[in-house]
């Protein structure tokens, strides 16, 4: 897999009610209007603005908070290649790659992405580039592999419950 | 064999396996699998594998609780949406509007059992650790999975603890104790981990109070937090189990219908602990003595200082309530700080149970009468808007001090506005003064 755009640089605890305000979960569930609210809290400029394959570069924890999965679709659903953190809270962390959306926890390159700047991703070589460098990232296991490669959970277990 | 964490124990358990490493990746078969006004979005999900029926019915569990009564015709179809499912697929754990909070409503149903899994589609589901359980927030892509499959794969996390000796000083809570580690170690301190309290502090500790902990773990990035399973749990289960007449623990000993005591006694013996010479992460000490009476300031949970650092700030909402602290306890303490006064004028105190049971054992005693007598709201047993949805958002610039667990920029609806966070005698002491200030100071 190869993901390559520009890096939308946050900081630290970025959390799901930035992310996607909890006021809309229940009553927002179209694909482009969740798109629309993405970030709305943190950076308002973002959604107007994203392009498919551009990568979200966070700090330490991001994605704190709910459990609420459209803080991942909602970046989905905008076309975000990657998240890219120091590290990042475990519920969103499954949500990303439970929805097809890499999540990569990789501290050097976190810090040394500069905001905008163009970022190359490579899932076979498990190394991200940016203009100070290339950066290596752990591999995931293959299974979880399988799930962001089937473009998410449900399409993995769709396959699954069909083959007996 | 390897000395073994809770988390280890409890995650072969569920997988079905001797044993199992930190690190390794599992398929787990939860006892119980939660969700709440999500689930209508979750079953749009569940269609998508073309499934008939649920693969697990009555492990399922469902409470109309974060947006309640309906608000909305959007929400109100979402819970019709739901009440047909549970209709058409023979849940038998199903909690409508009003019961009050999925934790504290499956806590009180005694749907979980020491040494149980549980996932639920809600971050707080880490509640579940403070009867000895593992309770683990997912998303809905994984509860649509689970009622397809009955299972989900999980990683055996490192674990954490933390020990707490002696008992804690008066006014001091709970809720300050969990503050304080989330402050000293900060919102990412325990990052996937599982937490394990250990301690005379957490044996001390009221069943209540004990609630408070892996309920505010997720704020830690927890994946768990564990309380171990003592007789006050089990005087307690025994109870709920006996009011309820629920025979469910005959799965339990592989006996149809063995008296509850009995199956009881065995499920704790059979619960989880870890063992004496487990491996940690690290291990962090706590004198009770040493803590004071904490506030989260805004946005974030682990900006910590002690109440006196921002006594004085003015507020314009006091909020009791939450599956944090909005149980009877609490309830107990906000209203020996307010009876016989008034809520300050400029202010809206809103008090809203964690569950109906909670109502009915407040007005019991008399604590209802008490609010009301001040000046207070009283709520619909529910989340009210602990996130946002509806029944207490707060205006543009308005400061709300609340006794719920997360304070993000915009969680209660607005985003320019801020959220202190507090033990419930705090907040109501600052609806009865207008400003944040010592419960203690609050003149007769
Ligand atoms: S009370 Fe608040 S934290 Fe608890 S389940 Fe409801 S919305 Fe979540």
């Amino acid at each position: 897999m190869h993901i390559t755009g520009r890096a939308w640089k946050y900081g630290d605890n970025v959390n799901t009610d930035v992310i996607f305000p909890g006021k809309y979960t229940y009553t927002i569930t179209e694909r482009a209007e969740i798109a629309r609210h993405a970030l709305e809290d943190l950076d308002p400029t973002f959604a107007a603005a994203v392009q498919p394959g551009d990568v979200i570069v966070g700090g330490r924890n991001f994605g704190c908070g709910s459990s609420r999965e459209q803080a991942a679709t909602c970046l989905v659903y905008n076309g975000v290649g990657a998240v890219i953190a120091e590290s990042i809270s475990r519920i969103f962390y499954r949500n990303a790659l439970n929805n097809g959306l890499l999540a990569i926890v990789c501290p050097a390159a976190a810090q040394a992405i500069q905001q905008g700047e163009r970022v190359a991703i490579d899932t076979e070589r498990h190394v991200i580039a940016c203009a100070a460098g290339e950066f290596a990232f752990p591999p995931l296991s293959a299974s979880v592999m399988g799930i962001v490669a089937a473009g998410g959970l449900v399409e993995y277990v769709k396959a699954r419950l069909a083959t007996p | 064999m390897m000395p073994q964490t809770f988390a280890q124990k409890a995650l072969a358990r569920a997988a079905g396996l001797d044993f199992v490493e930190v690190g390794q990746v599992v398929d787990a078969r939860p006892d119980i699998v939660l969700s709440h006004d999500n689930t209508a979005a979750i079953r749009r999900i569940w269609r998508e594998f073309g499934q008939e029926r649920v693969a697990i019915p009555d492990r399922i569990a469902i409470t109309l609780d974060h947006a309640v009564p309906a608000p909305t015709t959007k929400h109100a179809q979402n819970h019709a949406e739901i009440r047909q499912f549970v209709q058409e697929q023979g849940i038998r754990h199903f909690f409508e509007v009003g019961r009050g909070i999925c934790h504290q409503v499956l806590s009180e149903e005694a749907l979980v059992l020491p040494g149980q899994v549980i996932l639920g589609a809600d971050s707080h589901t880490t509640h579940f650790g403070w009867l000895g359980a593992f309770g683990a927030g997912i998303g809905r892509s994984e509860v649509a999975t689970l009622w397809a499959t009955g299972e989900l794969w999980l990683r055996v996390p490192e674990s954490m603890k933390i020990v707490l000796d002696g008992e804690l000083p008066p006014g001091v809570t709970a809720k300050d104790f969990a503050l304080r580690v989330i402050g000293d170690l900060g919102a990412d301190g325990g990052l996937y981990m599982s937490v394990e309290f250990h301690g005379s502090g957490i044996a001390a500790m009221s069943l209540e109070s004990r609630m408070v902990l892996p309920n505010m773990m997720a704020e830690f990035g927890a994946k768990n937090a564990w309380i171990g399973a003592d007789e006050k749990t089990v005087a307690y289960l025994e109870r709920r189990l006996g009011d309820y007449g629920i025979k469910r623990l005959g799965d339990a000993g592989g006996n149809a219908n063995p008296p509850i005591s009995q199956s009881l006694n065995l499920s704790i013996s059979q619960s989880l602990f870890p063992d004496p010479d487990a491996s940690y992460a690290s291990e962090h000490h706590y004198r009770a003595a040493d803590l004071e009476t904490y506030i989260a300031c805004p946005h974030s949970v682990d900006k910590v200082v002690p109440l006196s650092a921002v006594a004085g700030t003015r507020v314009q909402q006091a909020f009791l309530g939450t599956c944090t602290n909005g149980r009877l306890e609490d309830l107990a303490a906000a209203a020996e700080v307010i009876r016989g006064k008034r809520v300050a004028p400029g202010v809206r105190f809103l008090v809203i149970p964690a569950s109906s049971e909670v109502l009915k054992a407040a007005l019991a005693q008399g604590y209802i009468q008490d609010f009301v007598e001040a000046g207070a709201v009283i709520g619909v047993p529910g989340c009210g808007p602990c996130m946002g949805n509806h029944m207490g958002i707060p205006a543009p610039g308005e400061v709300i001090i609340s006794s719920a667990n997360r304070n993000f920029r915009g969680r209660m609806g607005t985003a320019d506005s801020e959220i202190y966070l507090a033990n419930p005698a705090v907040v109501a002491a600052a609806a009865v003064a207008g400003v944040i200030v010592d419960p203690r100071e609050i003149g007769e």
